[in-house]
């Protein structure tokens, strides 16, 4: 076990973070160069690492294990003192794998992205590098402790990052983050250390194989209310992160003041680790629970898709349509998770990615236009195609992908989620799926509002995409329309994994 | 037990309290005799020497000593359990004798010969209290110390405010003190002894006698008399303008050595003569079951009065007050009821305490100097002004939050532990969401120091002394936070925790 290429993976954003805290502050150009170049290692890891990956095979691979923390708590037989073991574990499966890949990729396009940031660049750039190693952190741990600690390593430098480089109402938006994600996190760390306590273990893989084992012992100690009962209280820590419908609030106010290039982030990746959490942590531990509550996660993904899509179609502000678009599209991923079946998971884990990239791209565009114009309200944007083709087209090709043209990655997660979710609760299914229509009103509305219509002054003779700009917003659509086209780069991976989780939902809950 | 003749005793074990005790009589003589000739500094640091000698032979004593040592029938009782509290008393002294020496304000106290001599009879006073098992002896300690801190607390003589908490704390300490011996006065009623072992069997038969109820009023007298001096509710009301209005490194000296010392009083007392008292119905044991249930709603009163109270305070030392109260309130978490963990757990929160509460009030001490005031706004913009000053506070303030990786956050992950071992679900939400309200305000320095334009952008000078102190309390609170395994594995190895409650317990008790 002397691979150390994950550990390297998660902590190499460090080395920006020491190299920078030798740079003056007068030097603003270099910081941010270090700043970008600080995310490559990780981009390059993580994507050699998906070339090595080996999807024939559900189990963790590039695994790390070293002893960290031990708790005596008594005396057992013989004298041995008998302990809990905290262990520094990190591996990833064929889920976790593409998430790194995520993460890596948005990261240095988020870095690409903060070039506009004008003001104590140094320090924006260091807590972006902490950021960036929680979040890789999350989606490498393969134990619980270890995730939690990651996942509470992106909660401080998120909050200085929406508190410091933000919009106007910047610090109330920080504090709303802070308190729902404490509060998050907080009844996370309940549900695991309540795991730990009954089986003694916090390795993710040990306490899936001891939960979904029927006859384990354990089952004596854990009887099925209890089961439920921790499993609502992990799905409510991943409902707020996701975030579901009445724990969504919060995310608003982050989306429309935070500066463009954490929105990436926090559309792109945060999100995800709720859903990511959900998958693994939630279902993957309670299969039985999570079946028997899917009709219930069938009726949260309807409300979060239908109210998000309802509301971003009244908006007037083209970061809040965006955000209610994020809401509506989370909802997919919960009716994936609802259908219970291979093909149900593919789709939302598919929208995960796919979300990720996409809600990148268009807030990006966002921040690019923000940049241009100081505004980003529908009423005083329009006409954009003409002095900026370049920006309108992509937008325009985001909002398709966005709204599940085929050919993009939208399609091909939404017509997986609801293919899975018709052959185990059709009706909801339906119901889902008149979202899909009010997702093309919505996203069309608004494109064609910014882009064409007439054009107020403030939208004459600007800039188009400067190449800083350009890099971004070609990858990343690059990345949508490749897995458009070309899904089984993203399905691969997945299957294996997804594979193991499926037979133990369906073999136990019927 | 055998009559011993007091010469028959090894004395040597006592030496650490003989060392602060002569430590403290010599400097007064010496500051009688010679004050006016001393450098100013010659006293402190003398008095410094004295605590790094006791604590060598504290080490030295555990050691040497693998079952407890008692002197006259327990009047004093050298075991783990003592010495483990001595440690922290004296390193706190040492911290308090060293942030004054650096920082002490000249003029702000008169004496400063009494200053520190007092320090060192109210540590003296601390380690009788912790090191004792006769209710004699253990209220002498108390007073010792409590008398020591009631002049500390009025020593800036020239103050208003300080002039008014002295008065505050002597009159409610009085009535605490009051209300302490009434309860004790029960216990001697009851059991016709002081020794703590005896009346451990004694109320146990009163108990069975038919006296259940009087031994009920016994316990819950003592409990709020002892909650006097760790400042949980219902007896905390004195500590937010005590805390404001004494000298800050005597603020610090209450909120952790003298608290320490509260705690080791209140567990050696409670526990120790309630632990064979059944309860009414004669299966279970009193203490582990209504008894740590008082407790435990002393815990949740102090929790949330702290950290809500908090919420509104502008004066940062008031804050820190409710802050300290909420702490304690953390602290009797392990009491309900006590498992085999709750001895490391008290330990290690303390000792993350103790770096912790010298570290934030040192910032607190340079900034509000400098500012000339103790209101929150005087953090403004410190990290333009000075950003290790502001980095180190915002380490100890995460600490305090208990977010990773920082000491704190494990001291809090392991007393949620210890409460959910025993399945103490409503107090460990309880924990959870009060932890996650104390962000707000802990977080609301925090907007000061990186979010506010403070009056000033000319760099704050700090006096190297207790720059360098600050530093390594922060590097200290990361690194133990990082691995807590190194404290936790010292506890174990050297304080024998785990069996009999750190040699709390007589052999014949268990």
């Amino acid at each position: 076990m002397g691979n150390i290429l994950l550990s390297s993976l998660v902590f190499s954003p460090l080395l920006a973070i020491i190299v920078m805290a030798f740079i003056p502050n007068r030097h603003a150009g270099v910081i941010k160069q270090v700043g970008i170049y600080g995310t490559l290692p990780a981009l390059i890891l993580a994507g050699w690492m998906f070339g090595m990956f080996n999807y024939e095979t559900a189990n963790l691979q590039f695994v790390e294990k070293h002893s960290w923390i031990s708790i005596p708590i008594g005396m057992a037989q013989a004298g041995t003192v008998f302990a809990f073991e905290i262990n520094y574990e990190l591996g990833i499966d064929g889920i976790s794998m593409p998430l790194i890949l995520l993460t890596a990729i948005i990261g240095t396009l988020a870095a690409i992205a903060s070039w506009q940031i004008k003001k104590r660049q140094k320090e924006y750039f260091i807590l972006f590098h902490l950021l960036l190693i929680g979040m890789l952190g999350v989606f490498a741990a393969d134990n619980l402790f270890l995730f939690f600690i990651f996942f509470e390593l992106t909660l401080v430098p998120m909050y200085f990052l929406i508190g410091i480089w933000g919009y106007g109402e910047r610090e109330q938006a920080a504090n709303k983050f802070l308190l729902y994600n404490g509060i998050g996190s907080g009844i996370m760390l309940l549900a695991f250390i309540v795991i730990f306590v009954i089986m003694r273990t916090l390795n993710i893989d040990e306490i899936t194989a001891i939960l979904t084992t029927p006859g384990h012992p354990i089952t004596e100690i854990l009887t099925p209310e209890m089961r439920f009962g921790i499993f609502l209280v992990l799905f409510i820590a991943f409902a707020i992160k996701l975030p579901v419908f009445p724990f969504h609030t919060w995310m608003l106010r982050v989306h429309v003041q935070a500066p463009p290039s954490i929105v990436m982030i926090h559309s792109g990746i945060l999100l995800k680790m709720g859903a990511y959490g959900l998958l693994r942590m939630g279902i993957g531990f309670f299969p039985e629970q999570a079946y028997d509550f899917s009709m219930w996660i069938a009726v949260l993904g309807i409300i979060n898709i239908l109210y998000g899509a309802v509301l971003a179609f009244v908006q007037k502000d083209l970061k809040m349509v965006l955000a209610y678009s994020s809401i509506s599209h989370m909802g997919i991923v919960l009716l994936g998770f609802a259908s219970m079946n291979t093909i149900g998971f593919q789709g939302a884990m598919f929208q995960v990615v796919s979300h990720g990239f996409i809600s990148a791209l268009l807030f990006f565009l966002i921040g690019v236009i923000w940049d241009r114009t100081q505004t980003s309200m529908l009423d005083d944007l329009g006409g954009l195609a003409k002095s900026m083709p370049f920006v309108s087209g992509v937008l325009l090709a985001g909002g398709m992908a966005s709204l599940g043209l085929p050919g993009m990655s939208g399609f091909i997660s939404e017509f997986f989620a609801f293919l899975g979710l018709f052959g185990r609760l059709p009706v909801m299914a339906a119901v889902g799926a008149i979202g899909i229509v009010l997702t093309a009103v919505y996203l069309l509305r608004a494109i064609l509002k910014t882009t064409f219509g007439p054009t107020p002054g403030r939208c004459t003779g600007l800039a188009d995409a400067q190449p800083m700009e350009v890099i971004p917003m070609v990858v990343l659509l690059g990345c949508i329309i490749l897995i458009g086209v070309y899904p089984a780069v993203l399905g691969n991976p997945m299957q294996q994994a997804l594979k193991t989780i499926v037979p133990i939902v369906t073999g136990i809950g019927g | 037990m055998e009559v011993k003749d007091i010469f028959s005793y090894d004395w040597s074990y006592l030496l650490p309290e003989f060392i602060i005790l002569g430590f403290a009589t010599f400097l007064s003589l010496l500051d009688l005799f010679a004050g006016k000739r001393l450098g100013k500094q010659v006293i402190g640091w003398l008095s410094f020497l004295g605590t790094v000698i006791a604590a060598i032979f504290v080490i030295i004593n555990m050691n040497a000593l693998n079952k407890p040592y008692s002197y006259m029938i327990d009047m004093i009782r050298i075991d783990d359990y003592g010495n483990a509290f001595k440690l922290i008393f004296l390193a706190g002294t040492a911290f308090a004798i060293l942030i004054s020496l650096s920082y002490l304000k000249a003029g702000e106290v008169q004496h400063r010969g009494e200053y520190y001599y007092l320090l060192l009879t109210g540590l003296l006073g601390a380690m009788v209290m912790a090191s004792s098992a006769d209710l004699i002896t253990l209220f002498v300690g108390l007073e010792l110390l409590s008398l020591s801190s009631y002049v500390l607390v009025g020593l800036r003589k020239k103050s208003r405010l300080s002039n008014e908490s002295a008065f505050k704390y002597v009159v409610s300490g009085s009535i605490a003190t009051a209300v302490l011996l009434f309860g004790m006065s029960y216990v001697y009623g009851l059991a016709g002894t002081t020794h703590i072992y005896e009346i451990s069997f004694r109320l146990a038969e009163a108990g069975m006698a038919g006296y259940q109820f009087l031994v009920y009023t016994a316990f819950a007298f003592l409990a709020v008399g002892l909650a006097f001096k760790i400042s949980a509710a219902p007896n905390h009301m004195w500590a937010p303008d005590v805390y404001q209005g004494a000298p800050t490194p005597v603020t610090v000296f209450l909120a952790v050595v003298s608290k320490a010392a509260g705690f080791a009083l209140i567990f050696r007392v409670m526990m120790i003569s309630f632990f064979n008292v059944s309860d009414g119905t004669g299966s279970g044991r009193f203490f582990f079951e209504e008894g740590s249930l008082y407790l435990g709603l002393m815990a949740a009163a102090s929790m949330i009065i702290g950290n809500t109270m908090a919420l509104r305070q502008t004066n940062v030392k008031r804050m820190m007050a409710y802050s300290g109260i909420a702490q304690a309130g953390y602290l009797l978490v392990p009491f309900v009821p006590p498992t085999s963990l709750f001895f490391s757990e008290v330990i290690f929160y303390l000792f993350g305490y103790l770096l912790v509460s010298f570290g934030a009030f040192a910032v607190i001490m340079v900034v509000s100097r400098e500012q000339e005031t103790e209101d929150l706004k005087g953090f403004a913009g410190l990290y333009h002004r000075s950003p290790v000053m502001a980095i180190a506070m915002s380490i100890f303030l995460l600490s305090l939050a208990g977010i990773p990786i920082t000491v704190g956050f494990f001291g809090k992950f392991y007393l949620f532990m210890g409460t959910l071992v025993v399945e103490n679900y409503w107090l460990a939400a309880i924990m959870i969401i009060t932890s996650v309200i104390s962000y707000y305000y802990y977080f609301g320095i925090i907007r000061q120091m990186y979010m506010r334009p403070g009056t000033t952008e000319a760099p704050m000078v700090v006096p190297k002394g207790i720059w360098t102190f600050i530093l390594i309390m922060a590097i200290a609170t990361v690194f133990f936070g990082a691995f807590p395994g190194l404290v936790t594995d010292y506890i174990q190895i050297h304080f024998n925790p785990s069996f009999d409650f750190g040699n709390m317990l007589s052999p014949s008790s268990q």
